[in-house]
């Protein structure tokens, strides 16, 4: 009965932004950032099943903002891409960039063949044997990829996070640093600012020192002693980093606290045959 | 104006019916990894995407093969109080030829299993590559791991798409050996599942073995074996069976003494999988290589 008026293609596909743009902006944030040992990630996410922060392979990991069951199907869109190269070549083969670039052409055809585009922005993590090597693509809802190096902020407080961690990342970060630094960015700033709890946060490392698969999640026990580990005083002491002995007992604390929350981490276990020194070879 | 219209919105139509995208690095389509709709097995979507990839999958000229390609042998699974193992020699025989003296037959399949082959080494390696994808797939696709039992069907379901080779004689027969971190008793949480070509699996209770020299191997555990064995007796019982199927079998390998080569132990117990150090195993060797010497038969 009403017939659609005519839209120009830049109303179209300023309109299709406009929309996804909105819908990322709903989402709570998730931080990635390299440390001395990995790559870190953290997101706001009070639910311990519907992850935002997955493993692909030995050493890509994978963090998105958005609908979930958009970027959900899309994890799991890498996860066979990341199966399959691996199995046809060898598993040192599977590359990070390969994937983003899987993603973004995935990403750029939903954005102008579908009316609806997807309101995700996606992370690709691919650890690499040190900081400067590590690789951090972000992919955004028209199929956009940028590399950044160091850390990327992603959903709605995007902007202000990445204010926060650019003035203090370094790549020699230790892990339990990162954290404090991240959760503190993702508190937010001034009158907005809130206390975040381990109960609202999803963490997860590519740890560069195992070999096989690399991604871990850092749950229960485990989070709480690292998040303690460094107290919280964002504005009075924001480098906090004259503390190397941090470290050594949060990660020596983290494995086996993770084995006596008993929570059931199939990937934290998975590669544990084949690398059963991992935790403790550093020491 | 109009008829561009129709268009637009007939083509809008089109999309929200659910257009199904196959196809890759076409303009326009997505890739087939994102069109997939199945489940979490890697080897479904192997069907799907990839199918010549499949091993069971590739047509063979008629008649007996068996012949053509080296042949792995004699694997030992042990359940001890609270784990179990596996252990396998390290030959693989073409006819009366050793094709290679140090292959390892013996592999964790994911953290709590491991997978020992016995059969044509080539697809019995390959068997096992896609097994340990397998797992993994599950895992990440589903977040959690499957249950024990569902590895051993996964399993069986693969040994069984290989059963028109192995009537040629290209049989593979694997063992898997797991521990359940769900079982109720730690002590009884070890399992042992056995297959033959047409599939399984079969739970096994206290030891099975597989491959030409696991009868001997059968025969020596049954005189030595105890229930409340513990972890490091069963890594000296499984080595010393394969001393005594080595002495019957010429298709099983000794240990090498020289050239240091020596059988693969892998345990599995509720810390995960571990291979036992080659030190350690050469310790027992010769221990009991030394014991040999004074009583020949064990």
């Amino acid at each position: 009965m009403t017939m659609p008026f005519y839209a120009s293609p830049e109303q179209l596909m300023r309109d299709k932004s406009e929309y996804a743009r909105k819908g990322i902006a709903r989402g709570r944030s998730v931080v990635v950032m390299t440390y001395a040992d990995g790559v870190l990630f953290v997101a706001e996410n009070v639910s311990t099943a519907l992850h935002k922060v997955a493993e692909i392979y030995d050493r890509i990991g994978f963090a998105a903002v958005g609908r979930y069951n958009e970027f959900e199907n899309l994890r799991k869109a890498g996860v066979r891409y990341a199966d399959v190269q691996g199995y046809s070549n060898n598993r040192t083969d599977v590359r990070g960039l390969g994937l983003a670039n899987v993603y973004a052409q995935a990403l750029g055809t939903l954005f102008t063949e579908q009316p609806k585009p997807f309101e995700v922005e996606v992370c690709v993590a691919e650890v690499g044997d040190s900081p400067a090597s590590d690789q951090l693509y972000r992919l955004t809802y028209d199929g956009s990829v940028g590399d950044e190096p160091g850390y990327v902020a992603m959903g709605g407080q995007a902007e202000a996070i990445s204010n926060v961690v650019k003035e203090r990342h370094r790549d020699d970060l230790t892990l339990a640093e990162a954290l404090r630094l991240a959760v503190d960015a993702l508190s937010g700033t001034g009158a907005e600012r809130r206390e975040l709890t381990a109960a609202q946060l999803e963490v997860a490392v590519l740890d560069r020192r195992r070999t096989g698969r690399t991604f871990r999640r850092i749950v229960g026990g485990a989070l709480s002693d690292l998040l303690a580990s460094t107290s919280s005083e964002p504005a009075a002491e924001p480098e906090s980093a004259e503390e190397p002995p941090a470290e050594k007992p949060a990660t020596k604390k983290a494995a086996p606290a993770k084995k006596a929350t008993g929570k059931a981490e199939p990937q934290a276990d998975a590669a544990k045959g084949e690398d059963s020194s991992g935790d403790t070879s550093e020491e | 104006m109009l008829v561009r219209h129709v268009e637009h919105l007939s083509t809008a139509i089109t999309y929200l019916r659910g257009t199904t995208y196959v196809g890759r690095d076409l303009p326009g389509r997505l890739p087939v990894e994102f069109a997939y709709t199945g489940g979490s097995s890697f080897t479904d979507y192997l069907r799907v995407a990839a199918p010549e990839m499949l091993p069971g999958r590739r047509a063979l000229p008629p008649g007996a093969l068996g012949d053509l390609a080296p042949h792995g042998t004699t694997i030992i699974a042990i359940s001890y109080a609270g784990g179990v193992l596996l252990a396998g020699d390290r030959r693989a025989t073409m006819g009366n030829l050793i094709a290679q003296r140090d292959m390892e037959k013996v592999f964790p399949a994911d953290a709590y299993s491991v997978v020992g082959i016995a059969g044509t080494a080539g697809i019995g390696l390959e068997l096992v590559r896609l097994y340990r994808v397998e797992l993994e797939h599950y895992e990440k696709i589903e977040g959690t791991s499957l249950s024990l039992p569902a590895k051993a069907n996964r399993l069986a379901a693969m040994v069984r798409d290989n059963l028109g080779a192995a009537i040629q004689g290209l049989a593979v027969v694997p063992i898997l050996a797991g521990y359940d971190p769900t079982a109720p008793d730690p002590a009884t949480a070890g399992r042992i599942y056995s297959y033959d070509v047409t599939g399984g699996p079969f739970e096994e209770k206290d030891f099975q073995a597989v491959g030409s020299g696991s009868l001997f191997a059968k025969s020596a555990l049954k005189k030595r074996y105890r229930p409340d064995v513990d972890e490091a007796g069963a890594v000296r019982l499984a080595v010393a069976a394969l001393y005594d199927a080595a002495e019957d079998d010429t298709a099983t390998g000794g240990p090498d003494l020289a050239r240091r080569i020596f059988p693969i132990v892998s345990v599995v117990d509720a810390d995960g999988v571990r291979q036992v150090p080659e030190d350690e195993i050469a310790a027992i060797v010769r221990a009991i290589v030394d014991e040999r010497l004074e009583q020949p038969g064990g």
